[in-house]
């Protein structure tokens, strides 16, 4: 059977978006959970991907690279994930939007792939229902597919 | 400029001064690590997208990331390269740098 992909570029050169509302509902939840976390907890170890450092072994020169850089990451990233959150039940995005999903997607895989604590081999085992993680994979595992239609798109 | 125009006198001054490069000079370089959570489609997008990078170029580079733990994929002075990472950072990649 031939599924039609979730993210298409159309002529005019906007995203046509093909997703269930159950879908959609879901992609507005966890844009907002992210949000919050964000806000109430940034020290939540689920976040350490997120944050990366520039330098490895020079203590002053991160500092410097955080106080510079750090407050604009946040914002972008905060603004990524409400663009996301609210063009979530749109039937079309503009270019400027996918990119805003493509970074939102990536932060949400992010957190949710640390706390599952991923691996290359995640990708490749089945989800086994009994698993208590079994849901928060299953979620993984359609970002992950939802994120690959939208590199796809943006590349088309 | 018209190299007939150099002296040797000219030419002879210019090599030691490129020999001794001093430390806050010698340009910088911007290294992606391998994670096991950002795809490796997206991982070429962004190389594609931030640097202007060809499909293969950007491939090949994820590609060493991808089998070799790790990949140089752009450098220069430090503010550019700071400038990089924090780019690279933005699109939740793994980046750092170092002075070469």
């Amino acid at each position: 059977m031939l599924v039609p992909r979730a993210i298409e570029r159309t002529r005019d050169g906007d995203f046509e978006l093909r997703l269930s509302d159950g879908e959609r509902d879901l992609l507005r939840t966890l844009s907002d959970e992210l949000l919050a976390l964000l806000a109430d907890d940034p020290d939540d170890p689920s976040l350490r991907r997120l944050r990366p450092s520039a330098y490895e072994d020079d203590e002053e020169a991160e500092g410097e690279y955080r106080s510079l850089m750090q407050a604009e990451l946040e914002e972008g990233r905060r603004e990524a994930l409400r663009m996301f959150g609210e063009t979530a039940s749109r039937k079309r995005l503009t270019a400027v939007e996918l990119d805003a999903w493509l970074r939102a997607l990536t932060d949400l895989r992010l957190a949710l792939g640390t706390r599952l604590d991923v691996s290359e081999d995640t990708y490749a085992q089945d989800i086994d229902p009994r698993d208590p993680a079994a849901y928060e994979l299953s979620v993984f595992a359609y970002l992950s597919w939802l994120q690959e239609q939208a590199v796809e798109a943006a590349l088309d | 400029m018209s190299p007939a125009t150099l002296t040797p006198a000219e030419v002879e001054l210019e090599e030691p001064v490129r020999e001794e490069v001093p430390k806050h000079e010698r340009p910088w370089i911007v290294i992606v690590w391998n994670d096991p959570i950002n795809l490796m489609s997206y991982v070429t997008f962004v190389f594609q997208k931030l640097f202007g990078y060809s499909r293969e170029k950007a491939t090949k580079l994820m590609l060493q990331v991808h089998n070799e733990g790790k990949a140089v994929v752009s450098g220069g002075a430090r503010e550019k390269a700071e400038l990089d990472v924090a780019r690279l950072h933005a699109h939740g990649l793994w980046a750092t740098m170092r002075q070469d």
